[in-house]
């Protein structure tokens, strides 16, 4: 086949002027994009006003079709029980067999703790809970993980805030818009968590691969401390994220690096809890008081800011 | 239209509405760009970018319809809706569609192949180029091995999209 017919507009003035014109505006276009790029490379939320119109114009329907899709994006998970189910059945009946005693054993661990927090006199005040919403769609076809919530500044959703399910801590809060948030998830590259082995406190800082798993580097020098099936929680340096949360379980170590998973599945947890920021669960007192500017640097933590 | 010589036979003397002619193709690049709207939380970049390939599909398929400007807006909605900086998907698509007119001006010899060939080349340079934005605007160390999937994914697309393509066009210049 012949190349299609030419653009070229042949002896036409006017033709040529506008075909010259098409491109200087496209490169200028360009030019300006570019632009726009390099002044997000200093202010990366700088531009979220304008990602407003579509997220807004976007959530009634990603809402209704999150509605209609809840069951079926487990339904690989459904279709994998299927293989291997009768021995998967026998050990899980051995498992529940073994984790009632379990059970029955932290009932009574609560019920003491309980008693000796009384003594104590500390009340359990957690306040840190701001609202629940759900994941309604996601940045798919970008490198960046960023998940949208269904709820956002009017809801009192602000950027910074982190954001966690019952399994574990899904991310924190990127942009905010009206009535949506952008998520960054775990797994982002530029997410970067502090957390610490849950039996032993190991400090170590979980960054995202992008790829739905995490890099786990320790902070102590040495070897490798981790083992592949360590269980990893937050450990509330920083300010951002409440101490405890679960983040992920160790899978491979490489070296000098660990690779974990999330604990919480962004795609598969029904609704998400956005927490305050748990520096300023922690500082906050009277809500009547004036609030100083310095009241974030004195926290009872005594963690230096990151 | 940019060419007024280039007139389609209407069915029975009616002739399309102009929003019919120039919205379609449009309509369709941005309907492309908000398939991220779908409620799917991806673990990883695994959507191919739809807006980015029927931007393509719409150029190769029909060379007189857009100028190269037309990247700029269909760009700045895809950026809008795809979490990526702002202004990356501008950049490189007008870019690739300046690019798209220099090589045509040079092939003499076309057909189905050149034009997949020529999609691959811009669906790679598009995907690089925003794995490389998204570095370089707070994303971290982004490896290019992450995105080959998609890459492969999309380029293997390109003639499924061009065929429903077609057939989108056939309805838009038949009244």
């Amino acid at each position: 086949m012949a190349r299609p017919p030419s653009r070229r507009p042949g002896h036409n003035r006017k033709a040529q002027y506008s075909l010259f014109a098409s491109y200087v505006v496209a490169m200028t276009g360009a030019a300006v994009g570019l632009l726009l790029v390099v002044v997000a490379i200093f202010d990366p939320t700088g531009f979220a006003a304008i990602r407003i119109a579509t997220a807004e114009m976007t959530r009634p329907a990603s809402v209704t079709l999150k509605n209609m899709v809840s069951g079926v994006s487990s339904i690989d998970e459904v279709l994998a029980s299927y293989w291997q189910a009768g021995s998967q059945n026998v050990a899980l009946r051995r498992q529940v067999e073994a984790d009632r005693n379990r059970i029955i054993e932290a009932k009574a661990v609560a019920q003491e703790n309980l008693r000796l927090k009384k003594l104590l006199k500390l009340v359990e005040d957690d306040g840190s809970q701001l609202l629940t919403a759900r994941l309604i769609a996601s940045s798919s076809s970008s490198t960046r993980r960023l998940a949208r919530l269904n709820a956002g500044r009017w809801q009192g959703v602000r950027p910074g805030m982190p954001v966690r399910a019952p399994e574990g801590l899904i991310g924190r809060i990127h942009i905010t818009t009206p009535n949506t948030a952008e998520v960054l998830l775990l797994t982002d590259t530029s997410n970067i968590v502090p957390v610490r082995r849950a039996n032993d406190s190991v400090p170590a800082i979980s960054t995202g691969l992008g790829d739905g798993t995490l890099e786990i580097r320790a902070l102590a020098a040495g070897r490798n401390p981790f083992k592949p099936g360590d269980l990893l929680v937050t450990s509330g340096i920083g300010g951002v994220y409440q101490p405890n949360i679960p983040v992920a379980v160790i899978v491979r170590i490489e070296g000098e690096i660990a690779y974990g998973v999330p604990l919480a599945n962004p795609s598969k947890v029904d609704a998400v809890v956005v927490e305050r920021s748990f520096e300023e669960t922690v500082t906050r007192t009277d809500p009547n008081a004036p609030v100083e500017p310095e009241a974030g640097t004195n926290a009872p933590s005594g963690a230096p800011p990151p | 239209m940019i060419d007024s010589h280039f007139q389609h036979v209407p069915r029975l003397g009616r002739h399309p509405s102009r929003l019919r002619l120039t919205g379609t193709p449009v309509i369709t690049v941005m309907l492309g760009s908000i398939v991220t709207a779908l409620p799917v939380i991806a673990q990883s970049p695994v959507m191919p970018p739809f807006g980015l390939l029927l931007l393509l599909t719409w150029r190769l398929l029909r060379p007189e319809l857009w100028r190269a400007w037309i990247g700029l807006p269909l760009g700045l909605f895809d950026d809008m809706a795809s979490g990526q900086p702002i202004g990356s998907a501008m950049f490189l698509w007008t870019v690739t569609l300046i690019a798209i007119d220099a090589v045509e001006s040079r092939m003499v010899w076309r057909s189905y192949r050149q034009d997949w060939l020529i999609a691959t080349a811009a669906i790679i340079f598009c995907i690089a180029g925003g794995v490389f934005f998204a570095r370089i605007t707070g994303g971290g160390d982004v490896k290019l091995i992450l995105v080959a999937p998609q890459m492969l994914w999309t380029v293997l697309l390109f003639p499924f999209v061009v065929r429903q393509c077609a057939r989108i066009d056939r309805w838009r210049v038949m009244a």
